[in-house]
């Protein structure tokens, strides 16, 4: 059972977001400070300053929201909708949600970040506090009553202490769009009824019945599927193909188009049998490295490092340590494995694309999917109704483009669904990473940090403990601009990018420190640390885990560490039975303190929280893909092993309460200090330092063999 | 062999002229259009495509049309024809999925296990859903619904 608790703290909410001014306008700048690739930035769209953009409301009275994000499973769609029902004041069953539609929502650069809770889901607020505004000063005139007497309840503006004059919204609208305008209409402050409540699951029926349609699932007349011939590695380049048996089949379609060979059916299954009679020839791609290469590769090529945190004097703090310990920690590459493989379906009417892609980022599928096909952006449309799975790994949508590319050529609606090996050979990787650090510690304080990153990026590397010398820097990362080769593969945004590999390392060393020092690893961090929020989870963690101070390792198998990202932060303990003989690591419990902010959906915070508890389990104990020369060995469930229900142990997450910090997104905070928090349990269980993720039985066995 | 196979499927009478060496998956998505069973991995490792074949679980992306022949299909539009299944209700209360892409294979697998084991314990839940994989980590509300569903049950017997 997974329990859960919120920490009373002071009930006191205030809404930031209308104080501080933040809202429609902040997407590009957060964006940027948050280190988003220059080069894969769209051009400048501002957000819209229309209410009417965000929402519309039907004669019949019910609300339909609009956002250009999309609902990976993450519960935007439910979110959203109660940010306007709680505005509008009507019930959240009147409030419907379109999302990820080109045609239908505002702009929006893409659902990752974590961004939808902090930047778009005020955006929505604000939208409905001034329609709800706009609406009563209609009513007043309708009903010929000043505004000050007027009640809103359910969609009903009344007149005070006489019910009977009242008029709906839907009357008010009758359908069309509200063209009056307020400025500066505050968001409610008090009172809510939706924020702070869990909320039912808008996408529920949908998705318990099989009738949510994913972009896979799209039936369309005359509709062809299409299996793509892609190469054995990357790098290995076509020397020929006889695609003559493939062309003989009845039905059959084969196509050729500037490097692509396709082969087309009305069935799918019949279409990838087809391919399958293609013989091709392939140039072998140039040597590389492997999964047990990569680390010294990557040192080798990465460019050039950037100072990301820096203070004191390095020499200064060598001279101040009683003992200096260095270490260097490894990541390895994951895969998102999604269960939903990048699909889409697209059709062309009249010179209209449309594209149904599993997307994250439907806008920008949008300009790939014009490019390609030579016609203004306007001309194309991307829906991302339902995505089954994103975690960074549908950020792009080659597919879209193939499909678009395909039903131009055909003619006739054409659907791309990737197999399985597809998916794990185009995925775009968590990047490798090495991270070395060399830490001193003098009277239980630290008085040294160096840190390196390679490959990670650098979110997070910076740590937040009070350190006076330091010097952080980062050479390359997930966002793109490494050199070519520096990865074999194309790499991206993974759940909580960058901080998973920075949290391992520097959680990892903190222990090690606290080891050396002789102090309780709790202890050590609390010494080390003014963090008043960091302090705030660890504690609170600490409580509901029963951690017991001591020097690790003690036999227990109780692990923490603790991490930001995103202005989240988190605590993690956990428990761990380690089998010395075969490595295997079993986990019993995990406790998690998390501070998000105002919470708006505590449920929903949770079901994310626990996603991420188990999601962690699988990048700090299994997962890894295994590589060579270009190919990827990796191509299914069997041999790339993801979390299963016999690996859930007990979880528990406290919520902390901070109304007074605006609402932060929660998707991805709660993984970042799973790998860390296994690691140090490890050794407080046996006694050995892992520090390689995944933490394998192999590797622990190793690990143990080697003390 | 192409063909003509018959079999029940969702309480109606099918006929399917198709090669019978098909897996049922791409049949019953594509020739049916019954979109709610999942393509997840093609090689059973993933249980997205889960569907009933009699009182069994099979995966129908390894499942050759030929192999129904005769037999009681039922898949996720099956269920709950009539008002939601207890298993469905209780996946909803207990808010067991995110994306949703894996819960027809969850809840079909769910439902074999209850028309064998209608009172599980805990443990014969997690070992008999062992092999449906789900992304998001919604592994514990999937439990606790399931075990909920088959108290629903017992409440109603």
């Amino acid at each position: 059972m997974a329990e859960s608790a919120i920490v009373p703290g002071e009930m006191k909410r205030r809404d930031f977001f209308g104080a501080a001014g933040a809202g429609l306008f902040v997407f590009f700048g957060a964006d940027l400070a948050e280190g988003q690739e220059p080069g894969r930035l769209p051009g400048r769209q501002s957000g819209p300053t229309d209410f009417n953009a965000y929402l519309k409301i039907g004669a019949d009275g019910r609300v339909t929201c609009f956002a250009g994000k999309v609902e990976l499973g993450q519960g935007a769609m439910t979110e959203l909708a109660g940010a306007l029902a709680e505005e509008l004041d009507v019930a959240l069953d009147t409030v419907d949600a379109v999302m990820g539609d080109t045609d239908l929502c505002p702009y929006d650069m893409g659902t990752f970040g974590s961004m939808c809770t902090p930047l778009l889901w005020p955006a929505v607020r604000r939208a409905g506090a001034e329609a709800r505004a706009v609406l009563v000063q209609m009513a007043s005139e309708r009903l010929q009553v000043p505004a000050s007497q007027l009640q809103v309840q359910a969609g009903i503006i009344r007149e005070s202490g006489k019910p009977s004059n009242a008029v709906t919204y839907g009357q008010l609208v009758e359908g069309k769009r509200i063209e009056r305008h307020l400025a500066d209409v505050p968001v409610k402050a008090a009172g809510f009824k939706v924020i702070g409540t869990s909320l039912r699951r808008k996408d529920g029926p949908d998705k318990v019945t099989g009738k949510a349609q994913y972009a896979g699932d799209l039936l369309l007349p005359g509709m062809l599927h299409a299996a793509i011939l892609r190469p054995p590695a990357h790098g290995a380049t076509l020397k020929s193909a006889d695609t003559s048996a493939a062309e003989k089949l009845s039905g059959v379609r084969v196509v050729k188009d500037g490097g692509m060979i396709a082969v087309l059916d009305e069935r799918p299954d019949i279409a990838v049998a087809a391919l399958g009679k293609i013989k091709a020839e392939w140039e072998n791609a140039p040597a590389g490295p492997d999964d047990k290469t990569i680390f010294d590769h990557i040192q080798k090529t990465a460019p050039q490092p950037r100072v990301v945190g820096q203070s004191g004097d390095l020499a200064e703090g060598e001279r101040l340590a009683a003992s200096v310990i260095e270490e260097t920690y490894l990541n390895s590459y994951v895969a998102h494995a999604p269960i939903e493989t990048h699909s889409a379906t697209a059709q062309i009417e009249d010179g209209k694309v449309t594209v149904w892609a599993s997307s994250q980022a439907p806008f920008q599928v949008q300009r790939a999917v014009a490019a390609a096909l030579g016609v203004p952006a306007e001309k194309v449309r991307i829906i991302s109704r339902y995505v089954g799975g994103g975690f960074g790994g549908k950020t792009e949508a080659d597919q879209g483009v193939e499909a678009a590319r395909l039903a131009k050529i055909t003619g006739k609606p054409v659907q791309v669904v990737y197999s399985r090996q597809e998916e794990f050979f185009y995925d775009r990787f968590r990047p490798a990473a090495v991270m070395k650090i060399r830490a001193g510690v003098a009277g239980g304080k630290i008085v040294l940090w160096e840190n390196q990153v390679f490959g990670a990026g650098d979110r997070e590397a910076n740590p937040f403990y009070d350190i006076p010398h330091k010097r952080v820097t980062s050479a390359g990362g997930w966002m793109g601009g490494n050199p070519a080769g520096m990865n074999p593969f194309a790499v991206g945004a993974w759940r909580a990018p960058s901080v998973n590999s920075n949290t391992f390392a520097r959680e990892s060393h903190i222990d090690t420190l606290a080891m050396k020092a002789g102090i309780d690893p709790l202890e050590f961090r609390l010494n080390n640390l003014t963090n008043e929020r960091v302090r705030r989870v660890l504690e609170t963690a600490a409580k509901r885990f029963g951690w017991k101070a001591g020097h690790a390792p003690s036999g227990r198998g109780a692990g923490m560490a603790c991490g930001m990202y995103s202005n989240a932060c988190n605590a993690t303990m956990v428990e761990v039975v380690v089998n010395r003989g075969t490595g295997a690591v079993e986990v019993k419990r995990v406790v998690m303190a998390l501070d998000e902010g105002l919470v708006v959906n505590p449920d929903g915070m949770r079901q994310q929280a626990e996603g991420c508890v188990i999601m962690g389990l699988g990048y700090s104990l299994a997962e890894e893909v295994r590589f060579r020369n270009g190919e990827v060995l990796d191509t299914n469930f069997d041999s790339y092993r993801i979390p299963r229900f016999s690996w859930v142990p007990k979880i528990e997450i406290v919520l902390v309460e901070n109304p007074e910090m605006p609402a932060l997104g929660g998707g991805e905070p709660p993984i970042i200090a799973m790998g860390a928090a296994l690691a140090n349990a490890i050794f407080d269980a046996v006694g050995v330092r892992v520090v390689q993720l995944p933490m394998t039985p192999e590797r622990v066995k190793a690990a143990v063999a080697k003390a | 062999m192409e063909r003509t196979i018959s079999f029940t499927l969702n309480g109606k009478a099918a006929h399917v002229k198709a090669d019978d060496e098909r897996m049922l998956l791409w049949v019953l998505r594509s020739d049916l259009g019954l979109t709610g069973t999942k393509f997840g991995c093609g090689e059973a490792l993933c249980g997205a495509c889960t569907v009933i074949v009699g009182n069994d679980a099979v995966r129908s992306c390894a499942t050759p049309l030929k192999a129904v022949a005769g037999k009681r299909v039922i898949t996720i539009e099956g269920i709950g024809q009539h008002g939601l299944h207890a298993i469905q209700q209780a996946f909803l209360e207990h808010c067991a999925f995110q994306c949703g892409y894996c819960t027809p294979g969850m809840i079909l697998s769910a439902y074999a296990l209850l028309l064998k084991t209608p009172h599980p314990t805990r443990e014969q839940i997690a070992r008999h859903m062992e092999d449906n994989l789900c992304r998001c980590g919604s592994h514990v509300r999937i439990l606790d619904a399931i075990e909920e569903a088959a108290r629903a049950a017992k409440a109603g017997a």
